[in-house]
C-alpha cells in the first residue's frame, strides 16, 4: 500500500513538467502552429527561473522570470513563423538549438560553470520529498489544474473558440474580422509561458539548473499532445500515463524486469502507434503548420 | 419592389483597378447597385467579377478607384470595417470551420459573452430566433462538417444576417447546388431582399439571373462593359456583351500571353476563316443557342460565337475502344459517387458527359485514369481489361488524361516546360537511369511548335506561362501518337478564348485520328460543340444518352437537373 | 512572338538571389548577435572573430578538424536535403547517423581480425548504409501506408533508436568495461589524411571526406539528372501531378527516406571507421540536427550542402578555438541564429523577388 501511494506520488511529480509543456503544446497546435519548440521553451523557463531565484533569493521571482523567458522565446517563434512565415519546423529546430546554447553560455557567464548553477531557493523540499512537501509546492497544484483549466479555455471562452477556428480554417476566421495573427500570437506566446512552467518546476524542485536538465521532456510532452489527439484532457491523461511508466521503472529498477531504455521508449512507441492509426486515428488541426493566415 | 426605383444607392464603385503582381484583374471597373435590389455581376471566367466584389467586401484593397457604400467613401476598407458597416460576403468556397457547430460558426468574431465565457446557449437561442425570422432553417448545435452543401450555404447566409448585413454579396452561389437547393436559395434571397437588404451576386449562368435579378452588370477583361435592367434585356444581348462581339474567335497568329498586356488583350478579337468548320458560325450566333428557358440551368461561359456544328457523324462499325461496364466508384462524400455506370466509345468518337458539377463526373474520369479505385465494374480498352492497372500501366496502354485541376494535377509548376512535357513518359526519355536532356529538349521544341505554346522556350518554368499556354502544355503531353483513349476533363476551364479554340481543334484532330475521347465539361456549349454523342450524368448515374443531332440545351437541361428521368 | 533577347534567363537570376540573399542576411544577423554575446562576456569582438579564423583556417590542424567535422555534416545535410526534395522533412538524421555508426562498428567486431581492410572497410560501409536505411525505412513506410507525418515519426524514432543503441552498448556486453564504447578494430580503420599529408598530423580528418565528396556528386546526379530524381522532385513539388504522371508517390516516399537514411548512416563511418575505430554511445552529438541547418543553408542542393557543411564545421571548430576568451557554446547560439535568420528571410526574399515583374511571364488578364 505504502509502495503504491509512493508510486502515485512519484507519477504526479514526474507528470507535472509534462502537463505544463503539453498544455502549451495543445494551445499552440490548436491555433495551427507546430509545437516542436516545447523543449526549448521548458529549458529557457528552467534557466530564467534559476536566475530569478538566485538574484532575488525568492522562488516567486524565479517563477515570474521563468514565465517571461518562455514567453520571449514563444514570441520569437511567433514572429518568425507568423510575421515572416518561416517554416515552423525549421524555426523550432533553431530555437531549441539556440536555447541550449544560450543557457550554456549564460551558465558560464552568470555562474562560471559548464554544468550547473549553485543551489537556489525553490519550492518545497528537494530530492525524494514526501507527500506534504510535494503538495507544499504551488506548481504542483498549478500543474494538476492546468489541463482542466485549458480545457475550459478552449471549449468555453471566446479566445478558445477563436483558437479552434484559426487552427482549423484561418481564412474563415479572417473573413469574419477575427485577426488570425493576433490569436496565433497570443496562443504561441502563452504556449511558451505554459511550457516554461514545466522547466520552472524542474529547476525550483531541484533547487538548481543543470545543463540540458529538461532532457527531452518537451518531446515527451509533444508525444502526449499527439497521443491525446490535441485535446487538453486526453493529453493530460497521456502525460500521466507516460509518467506512470517512468515511476514504475524507477520502483522496479534493478529488479531486471525491463531495461530502463525500453521504459523510456514507451511514450515514443505509443505515439508512433497512434500515428499509424492502430488505436484511433490521430487527426491534427487542419491548418497545422500552414503559414497562410 | 425594385429598390432602384427608390433612388437610394447602395454601392457605387468607380474606376477600380486591381493588380496581382504583373496580372491585371480589374481595370477601370465600375458597379452601381441600388438599395433593395438583387443585382447580378456576370462575365466569362477571368472577367474580374470575384475580384471586384472582394474589393467591395474589404478583402482586397484596390490599386486605384473609389468604393462608396451607402453614400460613404470606404475605399480600401478592411473586412472588419465592411462587416461593421453591414456588408457580408458569402464565398464560393465556404468559409466555415468544419469542427465547430453551426452556432459557433455564426457568432464567431462577435460572440455573445456571459462573464468570462462565451455564452453558447444565448448564441443558439439568437440563431434560432434569426432562423425563424428569415425562414432559413438550421440546427444550431450541429457540427458544420455534417452539413450538406445547401445547408452549409444557408449557414453562410445566416452568418452575414447575424451581423446585420444590409448588403449581401454572393460569389457564384449556385455553382455547387443541386436544382432544388437552387430554387430554395432564390426563395431565401427574395425573402432577405424583401426584408430590406440589398443583394449582389456573381454568376456566369444566364438563365439564373433572368429569373431573380433586377439589374445586371456585365464585365469583360477586368472592366465593366454594360449595365442592364433585367426586364429590358435578353440572354442574347447579355451574351453578346460578355463576349464582346459575335465573331468567330481565333488566336492563330495572334500573340497569346506573350508578355505584353496589349497583345494578350487583342486575343479573341480577330475573326478568321481558319478551317473547315468555321464558316457557318462566323457571324452572329444562331439564336437558338442563346435563348433558353428559365428552367434549365445551363452555363454560358463559352462564347456562343465559337460553337461550330460537329463533323458529319462517323459510322461506328469498329469495336469500341473504351468499354465501361457497371462501374461503381466511391467519392469523398458518398460510397457510390459513380453508381453502376456503363458506357462505350468507338474509335474516332467524342462522347460528351454533360451534367451539373459534383454528380460523379470527376470520380468517373479519375477511376478510368487510375487515380481512384473502383469498387465494382470493369474498364476495358481495346479488349484489355485495365480495371486493376496502376496509373503508369494505363498510360503505357494509351489512356491519357487532361485533369480538371491544371495547377494541382496537370503540371509541376516549378518544372520547365520540357520536363512537364515528358511527365508520365519519363521512362521513354531516359537511358540507363538518366533523363536524356537532348532528347527531352528536342521533343519539347517539337511539341511547342506543334501546339503553339508561347513563349517558345522549353526551359522556362511552367509557372511563368499564361493559363492558356499551361493548358496547351498539358494537352500536348496527353496527346501522344500511341493514344487510344483521351479523358478530357474541363479541358478549357479558366483558359483564354484563343486557347479554347486551339484546344478544341486538337480534340477534333484526335477524333479524326481515330482516338476515343471522353469529354467532361461543365460548359454545355463545349459539349455540344465537340461531341458525337452526349450522355448526362446525374447523381452518379448516366440518366440519358443520345446522338449529338438529338441533343440541345432544351433537351439536356431537364435531364441535368433531374427534372426528367 | 517577340520574346526580346533575354541573355540571362530571368528565373536563373532569381534562383541565385533566392539562394544567396538569405544566407548573407543570416551572416550579418549572426555577426551582430555574436558581437553582443562577446561584449556581454567582456571581450573584444574583433579579437574573438580573428581567433576563430586563425584557429580554423589558419593552420593545418585547424583545417583538418574543420574538414573532419564537415565530412559528417555533408552526409547528414545530404540526407535532409534528399528528404526535402521529396517533400519529406527528415528530422531523423541524428538517429540514422548513430545507427549507421553502430552497424559499421558492430560488423567490424564480428569480422575476423585478419581480414584485409580493402574487404572489411567496404563491408562496414555497407553495414552503415543498411543501418541508416532501416531507420529511414520506418517513417517512410508509416507515411506511405498510414499517412503518419514524417516529422513526428522521425523525432519519436530518434528517441527510440538512441535508447536502443544505448541499451545495446551498455547492457549486452558489447562495450569495453566501464566505458560506453566498443573495443577498437584496427582492420576496419579508414586512413587519416595525415598519412598522405603530414601537415594534418593530429587532426581527425580522414579519407571518409572523399566518400562525402562522392556522395554529394552522386546525390546531385541522382536528384537532377536521373529518372529517379526527376520523379522524386516531382513528388516533392506537386504530389498530385506526379501521381497523375504515373509516379507511385508512396513508393517514392519510402525510397527517398531509405536513401536519406542510408546517406546519414554512411556519415557514421567518419567517426567510427575514420577517427576512433570504435562505436561510442552518443557520438552523433547533434550532427544529425545540424544537418537540417546544412540542408537549409545549402538550399537542398548537394553542392550548396558542401559549402554549408564547411561553414557550420568552421563555426563548430571555431567554438573550440575561442574557448579561452568566450565560452564555446556561443557557436551553438550562432548556429541557431543562422538557421532562424535563413528560415525567416527565405520566404521574405522570395516574396520580394516575386513582386518584381518578370518580363517573360506576363499574362494580361488572369482568371478571377
Amino acid at each position: 500500500m505504502k509502495m503504491f501511494s509512493l508510486l502515485l506520488l512519484q507519477t504526479l511529480r514526474i507528470a507535472i513538467p509534462y502537463l505544463f509543456a503539453a498544455s502549451g503544446g495543445v494551445l499552440a497546435e490548436r491555433a495551427g502552429i507546430v509545437s516542436l519548440t516545447l523543449e526549448g521553451f521548458m529549458l529557457s523557463g528552467a534557466f530564467c527561473a534559476t536566475l530569478g531565484s538566485f538574484y532575488f533569493g525568492n522562488p516567486w521571482m524565479g517563477l515570474l522570470l521563468g514565465l517571461a523567458g518562455g514567453a520571449v522565446f514563444g514570441a520569437l517563434h511567433a514572429v518568425a513563423t507568423i510575421r515572416f512565415r518561416a517554416d515552423q519546423i525549421v524555426s523550432a529546430v533553431a530555437i531549441n538549438l539556440m536555447v541550449v546554447g544560450l543557457t550554456r553560455f549564460f551558465l558560464r557567464l552568470a555562474f562560471d560553470s559548464s554544468s550547473n548553477s549553485p543551489r537556489v531557493a525553490g519550492f518545497g523540499g528537494d530530492g525524494n520529498a514526501g507527500v506534504l512537501a510535494t503538495f507544499a509546492n504551488p506548481l504542483v497544484w498549478l500543474g494538476v489544474l492546468v489541463m482542466p483549466v485549458l480545457a475550459w479555455v478552449i471549449t468555453r471562452t471566446r479566445f478558445g473558440l477563436r483558437v479552434r477556428a484559426v487552427g482549423e480554417k484561418p481564412e474563415a476566421a479572417a473573413t469574419l474580422g477575427v485577426s488570425v495573427h493576433r490569436i496565433r500570437y497570443g496562443a504561441v506566446i502563452a504556449s511558451g509561458a505554459l511550457a516554461a512552467l514545466g522547466g520552472v518546476y524542474l529547476a525550483l524542485d531541484q533547487h538548481q539548473f543543470t545543463d540540458q536538465m529538461t532532457a527531452g521532456r518537451g518531446f515527451i510532452a509533444l508525444a502526449a499532445v499527439i497521443f491525446g489527439r490535441w485535446t487538453p484532457l486526453r493529453a493530460g491523461v497521456a502525460c500521466l500515463l507516460f509518467a506512470f511508466a517512468e515511476a514504475v521503472q524507477i520502483q522496479v529498477q534493478g529488479a531486471g524486469v525491463l531495461p530502463s531504455q525500453f521504459v523510456s521508449m514507451i511514450p515514443y512507441v505509443l505515439t508512433l502507434v497512434a500515428l499509424a492509426g492502430v488505436v484511433g486515428r490521430a487527426v491534427p488541426p487542419a491548418a497545422l503548420g500552414r503559414a497562410e493566415g | 419592389m425594385s429598390g432602384a426605383a427608390t433612388g437610394t444607392v447602395a454601392v457605387r464603385m468607380r474606376g477600380v483597378t486591381k493588380h496581382f503582381g504583373p496580372v491585371v484583374a480589374n481595370r477601370d471597373a465600375s458597379l452601381d447597385v441600388g438599395a433593395g435590389e438583387i443585382h447580378a455581376v456576370v462575365g466569362e471566367n477571368g472577367a474580374g467579377k470575384s475580384t471586384l466584389l472582394r474589393v467591395l467586401s474589404g478583402m482586397f484593397a484596390p490599386d486605384g478607384g473609389t468604393v462608396e457604400v451607402f453614400g460613404r467613401d470606404v475605399t480600401g476598407w478592411s473586412t472588419a470595417d465592411a462587416i461593421a458597416a453591414g456588408v457580408g460576403m458569402v464565398h464560393q468556397h465556404f468559409m466555415l470551420v468544419p469542427t465547430l457547430t453551426v452556432a459557433e460558426n455564426v457568432v464567431l468574431g462577435r460572440e455573445p459573452m456571459a462573464g468570462l465565457t462565451f455564452d453558447r446557449a444565448l448564441a443558439e437561442r439568437e440563431l434560432e430566433a434569426l432562423s425563424r425570422r428569415t425562414g432559413l432553417a438550421c440546427v444550431p448545435s450541429r457540427l458544420v462538417s455534417e452539413l450538406s452543401v445547401g445547408e452549409a450555404q444557408r449557414v453562410e447566409i445566416l452568418k452575414t444576417l447575424y451581423r446585420g448585413a444590409k448588403l449581401l454579396i454572393l460569389d457564384e452561389p449556385t455553382a455547387v447546388l443541386s436544382p432544388p437547393e437552387v430554387d430554395e436559395l432564390w426563395r431565401v434571397l427574395r425573402t432577405v431582399r424583401d426584408g430590406g437588404a440589398t443583394i449582389v451576386l456573381v454568376t456566369h449562368k444566364l438563365d439564373e439571373l433572368m429569373e431573380v435579378t433586377d439589374r445586371i452588370t456585365v464585365m469583360r477583361h477586368g472592366a465593366t462593359v454594360a449595365q442592364l435592367r433585367t426586364s429590358e434585356t435578353t440572354p442574347a444581348a447579355i451574351a453578346t456583351a460578355m463576349v464582346g462581339r459575335a465573331v468567330r474567335l481565333d488566336a492563330r497568329g495572334m500573340p497569346v500571353g506573350s508578355g505584353s498586356a496589349g497583345a494578350a488583350e487583342a486575343v479573341g478579337l480577330g475573326a478568321s476563316e481558319n478551317d473547315d468548320r468555321a464558316a457557318e458560325t462566323a457571324g452572329a450566333p444562331p439564336d437558338s443557342m442563346i435563348a433558353s428557358s428559365a428552367r434549365d440551368r445551363i452555363t454560358r461561359t463559352i462564347p456562343a460565337a465559337i460553337i461550330s456544328s460537329p463533323a458529319p457523324a462517323p459510322t461506328y462499325t469498329d469495336a469500341p475502344r473504351l468499354r465501361i461496364t457497371s462501374l461503381t466508384v466511391p467519392g469523398p462524400r458518398s460510397p457510390c459517387a459513380v453508381d453502376g455506370v456503363s458506357l462505350s466509345i468507338a474509335p474516332g468518337e467524342i462522347l460528351g458527359i454533360a451534367g451539373v458539377e459534383g454528380n460523379g463526373q470527376t470520380e468517373l474520369v479519375e477511376a478510368i485514369a487510375g487515380l481512384r479505385a473502383a469498387t465494382g465494374g470493369t474498364i476495358v480498352v481495346d479488349g484489355t481489361d485495365v480495371t486493376r492497372f496502376p496509373i503508369g500501366k494505363r498510360l503505357a496502354h494509351g489512356i491519357t488524361h487532361i485533369p480538371e485541376d491544371r495547377h494541382a494535377r496537370g503540371l509541376v509548376l516549378d518544372y520547365s516546360v520540357a520536363d512537364n512535357l515528358i511527365l508520365g513518359r519519363q521512362k521513354q526519355f531516359s537511358s540507363s537511369g538518366a533523363i536524356n536532356r537532348a532528347r527531352t529538349l528536342a521533343f519539347a521544341e517539337d511539341r511547342i511548335k506543334a501546339f503553339d505554346i508561347r513563349p517558345a522556350d522549353p526551359t522556362l518554368p511552367a509557372r511563368a506561362l499564361s493559363g492558356g499556354n499551361q493548358q496547351k502544355v498539358v494537352v500536348a503531353r496527353e496527346m501522344p501518337p500511341d493514344l487510344r483513349v483521351l479523358l478530357a476533363a474541363q479541358p478549357t476551364r479558366g483558359v483564354d478564348v484563343g486557347a479554347i479554340e486551339f484546344i478544341h481543334d486538337q480534340l477534333r484532330a484526335a477524333r479524326r485520328a481515330g482516338k476515343a475521347i471522353l469529354l467532361v465539361s461543365a460548359e454545355l456549349h463545349e459539349i455540344l460543340a465537340l461531341s458525337d454523342r452526349v450522355a448526362v450524368m446525374y447523381r452518379g448515374k448516366i440518366v440519358t444518352e443520345m446522338p449529338r443531332a438529338d441533343a440541345s440545351e432544351d433537351v439536356l437541361g431537364p435531364w441535368m437537373t433531374g427534372a426528367t428521368s | 512572338m517577340d520574346d526580346g533577347c533575354h541573355l540571362v534567363n530571368p528565373t536563373t537570376t532569381a534562383a541565385f538571389e533566392e539562394g544567396v540573399l538569405p544566407t548573407l542576411t543570416a551572416l550579418i544577423v549572426a555577426l551582430v548577435a555574436g558581437d553582443l554575446l562577446i561584449l556581454s562576456y567582456g571581450q573584444a569582438p574583433g579579437e574573438v572573430w580573428r581567433l576563430m579564423l586563425t584557429g580554423t583556417w589558419g593552420n593545418a590542424y585547424g583545417i583538418g578538424q574543420v574538414l573532419y567535422k564537415a565530412t559528417t555534416l555533408v552526409f547528414t545535410g545530404l540526407s535532409v536535403a534528399i528528404g526535402l526534395r521529396a517533400g519529406l522533412f527528415n528530422i531523423g538524421a541524428e538517429s540514422q547517423l548513430a545507427a549507421g555508426g553502430f552497424c559499421a562498428g558492430a560488423l567490424g567486431l564480428l569480422l575476423p581480425a585478419g581480414m584485409p581492410p580493402w574487404v572489411a572497410i567496404p563491408m562496414c560501409l555497407g553495414a552503415a548504409m543498411v543501418g541508416g536505411a532501416l531507420v529511414g525505412l520506418v517513417p517512410g513506410v508509416l507515411r506511405a501506408r498510414f499517412g503518419a507525418h514524417e516529422v513526428i515519426a522521425t523525432i519519436m524514432l530518434n528517441f527510440i533508436v538512441l535508447a536502443l543503441l544505448n541499451w545495446a552498448i551498455s547492457a549486452t556486453g558489447l562495450a569495453v568495461p566501464e566505458t560506453l564504447h566498443t573495443p577498437a578494430v584496427a582492420s576496419t580503420a579508414i586512413p587519416r589524411l595525415a598519412a598522405y599529408l603530414p601537415a594534418f598530423h593530429g587532426s581527425a580528418a580522414n579519407l571518409t571526406i572523399v566518400l562525402a565528396l562522392l556522395a554529394a556528386i552522386v546525390a546531385a546526379w541522382l536528384l537532377f539528372r536521373s529518372r529517379f530524381g526527376y520523379e522524386l522532385r516531382a513528388v516533392g513539388l506537386q504530389p498530385l501531378a506526379a501521381e497523375s504522371g504515373g509516379i507511385r508517390v508512396p513508393r517514392i516516399w519510402v525510397l527517398s527516406m531509405v536513401l536519406a537514411g542510408a546517406v546519414a548512416g554512411l556519415g557514421g563511418t567518419n567517426f567510427v571507421l575514420g577517427y576512433k575505430n570504435y562505436f561510442e554511445d552518443g557520438f552523433s552529438g547533434g550532427a544529425g540536427f545540424l544537418g537540417i541547418a546544412v540542408a537549409l543553408v545549402g538550399r537542398n542542393n548537394p553542392f550548396g550542402v558542401l559549402l554549408a557543411a564547411l561553414f557550420f564545421a568552421t563555426l563548430s571548430q571555431g567554438g573550440l578555438a575561442i574557448h579561452a576568451l568566450v565560452p564555446k557554446q556561443m557557436v551553438e547560439v550562432l548556429e541557431g541564429i543562422v538557421i532562424l535568420a535563413v528560415a525567416v528571410s527565405v520566404p521574405e526574399v522570395r516574396r520580394l523577388l516575386r513582386a518584381r515583374p518578370v518580363r517573360a511571364a506576363a499574362p494580361a488578364v488572369v482568371q478571377g
